[in-house]
């Protein structure tokens, strides 16, 4: 029994629909309104966003053998950034009149946290969980000096449309993560960088060896993640239209963790799939949703998704599955 | 009844038959040899009996009692200790808490680290090595590594004692050290399996021998009517080639390729000054610990020196005359490394044969420059035969490979990448003897196109019969140069020991 490591989030994610199926009636439901889609499923997509950005650059950071705590914190910093900007409370920089300059500017400043992830990992060398506990600490203090402590609230239609807007009839934040997936899952998957990020992350001092430049691998892969991390920020502040510094992205990078686990992705490093770590994020909102709409008590639902994704988890591990398989076939310890 | 028996064991993986209903045996007071090829089933024998692999079909008796090992862990409760062909140390911890780990010895259920390091010291001191154990395992070298799996498996209170190619980067002293002990504990009345490819290590320790081919037994044997000949013909089914002699080539030419001045590290390397010509293998001697891997990843900038300098000719003027400060800078100048310990510098688990076999090459057409499935499969097949490496799919894990084969695509890896300089350490490390050959064969022909190479190893022979020149080097300088019919063993040997050239 060896199933492609895909199949497993996949099985879950189809159990859950499955469920849904039967027991949640409406569930399927989809409505066409003003030009847009409404229902359950777009709901689970939509608010599987944020996650699903994060994960794209998750993955990667995982598969170089390290991890990125600070992904949340980043997330927040972006949205003050873009709040700011487009209120002008920048005395320096008045860029109000520019949503796209506003952007850019934020994923601009989230992107180089990154690069300082990055460079603190990979030229200095310190352990990922350390490096990026920093900005995971200090970032969220820092989008809180930026906003004084306050919601900056901002009334701009245009950065709005980025959280709330839609196109082709899916909600605009999703149709933008689709756009991030397919630019960056071309651009490690057509190029030799996926080959060097994976040889990095199953045995770095190798890949040195052979000529791969392992350092500057892990200062890109937390660039991105600092880019999708920027955009997911951006997405989020638009969506309620203010930067919330204390909550904006908090807890999110655990959710983006367990959704690359949950995808299949080994968390020791090596061999990725971004895909998978979508269907990770997918799987687990969907949970979350199906769960929520049980009437479940919100006290139970942690706990519940909790049990689900250890089980995938599980039945993902060659060695749980041969000690399972082991046991049935040995008599004398059934 | 010999003390352990195994009757029928059989172990499938997907594509293979690495075990084909093999028996296998070995008595009280005996050393029993388990040779084959690279491929053969050697390493999965042993990791059936060990609890490594538990799906193997087929009995295995210890002591008229039939056994079944769940883990490794479990098999040492019974009475069977082992050191794997990838040793299985953990880097971080020190040597002492790797000899002890999991049997360390405690007062009031508290760990007492001066017994842990006490017993460590005692475990290595049977080996005759002398080295401090509470220092971190990472800071020796491969040959020591090996030591410290080999004492740690002796430590524990066994029956059966089995070694996976221990010696395969051991220097003749620390063999002939291990082989006292294996004698003495033969005595005590234990059961040893050892594999080597080393044929000579077989008929000074071992009493009798067990082949295997293709994942069948060929037969037993006591060592005594089992010659030299005979035994390579029966774990390659076939006679092997005369041993080609190089002819040490005087007129290797004044075409100097690169030029070493210099190049040292503090408290690792003395500096050392030498040159490598265009087409010659130049050879690194020397003892454990003279020094020879040291200056070998000065040069390909793994280990960066720091002083010193190496110049390339040929590569136009600019940054030619340089101290490597990364492999990348070396690689920039054609000189790559085929490391020695292949688990931790070379094999990229998880990912495919194939991937790991283009590594270098992708690597050095950088990022964009993809190398096309046609291009890749093209070459990754023709390595495969050239150099006969056994997989049933490139596209499976490496780590799926024997440790030979995994030894032959690393070797392969900078072959394809055709740098004009290649150093290799230890390059047949736990390679068989026929395939050791062919690599022979191999590097003397790429020589003679032009390519150059230097290549250390630990078996004399092979440097004497590979090279053209021989570096002799000591405590971590060198101590002479050997060049034509200079270069015999004797010569190494006395170079050697005369210390001071
Ligand atoms: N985990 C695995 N998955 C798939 N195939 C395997 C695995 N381990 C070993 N094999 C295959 O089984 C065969 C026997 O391998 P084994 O490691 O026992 O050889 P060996 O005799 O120890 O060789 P070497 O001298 O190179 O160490 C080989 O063809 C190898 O490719
Ligand atoms: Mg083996």
């Amino acid at each position: 029994m060896k199933l492609h490591p895909i199949a497993y989030p996949l099985i879950g994610l189809a159990l859950i629909l499955l469920f849904n199926a039967f027991f949640t009636p409406g569930f399927y439901a989809l409505e066409l309104r003003d030009g847009r889609l409404y229902g359950s499923l777009i709901d689970v997509l939509n608010r599987a966003t944020p996650v699903l950005l994060l994960s794209i650059g998750m993955t990667l950071v995982i598969a170089t053998k390290g991890v990125d705590l600070s992904v949340g914190a980043v997330m927040a910093i972006a949205g003050a950034v873009a709040a700011l900007l487009v209120t002008d409370k920048v005395s320096f920089l008045s860029v109000s009149h520019s949503v796209l300059l506003v952007v850019l500017i934020a994923l601009v400043v989230a992107t180089f946290a990154g690069v300082f992830n990055g460079v603190l990992v990979g030229k200095v060398g310190i352990q990922p969980i350390v490096a990026t506990l920093i900005l995971m600490v200090a970032g969220r203090g820092v989008a809180q000096l930026l906003t004084g402590g306050q919601n900056v609230t901002f009334n701009n239609p245009a950065l709005e449309r980025l959280g709330t807007g839609s196109a082709f009839g899916l909600p605009m934040p999703f149709v933008i993560f689709i756009v991030v997936f397919v630019l960056i899952a071309v651009f490690v998957r057509k190029t030799a960088l996926g080959l060097f990020i994976e040889a990095t992350g199953s045995n770095a001092e190798a890949a040195r060896l052979a000529g791969v430049a392992s350092d500057k691998m892990k200062v890109a892969v937390y660039a991105v993640s600092g880019l999708v991390a920027g955009i997911a920020g951006v997405i989020a502040c638009a969506d309620i239209r203010a930067a919330d510094a204390n909550n904006a992205g908090l807890y999110m990078e655990l959710d983006a963790i367990l959704a690359v686990a949950v995808g299949g992705t080994s968390l020791s490093g090596g061999r990725f799939s971004l895909l998978g770590s979508v269907v990770g994020a997918v799987l687990m909102q969907a949970l979350t949703t199906t769960i929520l709409t049980r009437g479940v008590s919100p006290h139970a639902t942690l706990v519940a998704k909790a049990l689900i994704i250890v089980a995938v988890i599980l039945l993902q591990s060659p060695e749980f599955r041969a000690s399972f398989a082991r046991r049935k076939h040995d008599p004398a310890r059934a | 009844m010999a003390l352990l028996e195994m009757a029928g064991v059989s172990k499938a993986f997907p594509g293979v038959l690495a075990l084909d209903s093999v028996s296998f045996s070995v008595d009280r007071g005996e050393i029993r040899a388990l040779m084959g090829e690279n491929g053969a089933g050697k390493s999965t024998l042993i990791k059936v009996l060990t609890g490594v692999y538990a799906s193997g079909s087929g009995t295995v008796l210890l002591d008229g009692v039939s056994i079944a090992p769940r883990s490794p862990a479990h098999a040492q409760e019974l009475g069977v200790s082992t050191v794997y062909q990838e040793v299985n140390l953990v880097p971080n911890l020190s040597v002492a808490e790797n000899v002890c780990l999991g049997y360390e010895p405690r007062t009031f259920g508290k760990i007492n680290w001066r017994k842990v390091n006490e017993r460590a010291r005692r475990a290595m001191s049977r080996l005759n090595i002398d080295i401090d154990v509470t220092r971190s395992l990472t800071d020796f070298s491969t040959a020591v590594q090996q030591l410290v799996a080999i004492a740690r498996a002796v430590d524990r209170e066994a029956k059966v004692l089995v070694l996976d190619e221990p010696t395969s980067s051991l220097d003749k002293i620390e063999v002939e050290r291990l082989f006292t002990l294996m004698r003495k504990l033969r005595g005590d009345g234990m059961a040893i399996v050892f594999v080597t490819h080393f044929l000579e290590q077989v008929y000074s320790v071992a009493d009798s021998v067990t082949v295997l081919r293709n994942g069948v037994k060929v037969g037993d044997w006591a060592v005594t009517e089992l010659p030299r000949q005979k035994l390579v013909a029966q774990m390659l089914g076939r006679d092997l080639d005369e041993v080609p002699h190089v002819d040490h080539r005087e007129a290797i030419g004044t075409d100097v390729l690169v030029t070493v001045e210099s190049l040292g590290r503090k408290n690792a390397m003395e500096p050392i000054s030498f040159d490598v010509r265009r087409g010659e293998t130049l050879g690194l001697s020397g003892l454990l610990g003279s020094g020879r891997t040291e200056t070998m990843k000065m040069l390909s900038g793994a280990n960066p020196a720091d002083s010193g300098v190496i110049s390339v000719s040929g590569i136009g003027t600019r940054g030619s005359r340089l101290r490597p400060r990364s492999p990348r800078d070396s690689i920039r100048l054609g000189i790559g490394l085929c490391p020695e310990d292949r688990k931790s510098e070379g094999v990229c688990p998880g990912l495919s044969v194939s991937e790991n076999l283009l590594l270098v090459l992708q690597a050095r057409r950088g990022w964009l420059r993809v190398i096309r499935k046609k291009q890749a499969d093209k070459i990754v097949s023709e390595q495969i035969e050239r150099l006969r490496i056994t997989t049933p799919d490139t596209r499976r894990p490496i780590e799926n490979l024997s440790g030979g084969n995994q030894q032959k695509v690393l070797l392969c890896r900078w072959l394809v990448a055709e740098p004009t300089l290649l150093l290799l350490d230890e390059p047949t490390r736990g390679i068989d003897v026929g395939n050791k050959l062919e690599i022979r064969k191999l590097i003397t022909d790429l020589a003679k196109k032009g390519m150059s190479f230097v290549f250390s190893s630990a078996e004399l022979e092979e440097v004497v019969n590979t090279c053209d020149r021989v570096v002799v080097l000591r405590d971590r300088r060198k101590v002479g140069e050997l060049k034509g019919a200079e270069v015999t063993e004797q010569n190494v040997m006395a170079r050697i020991a005369e210390g001071e050239a």
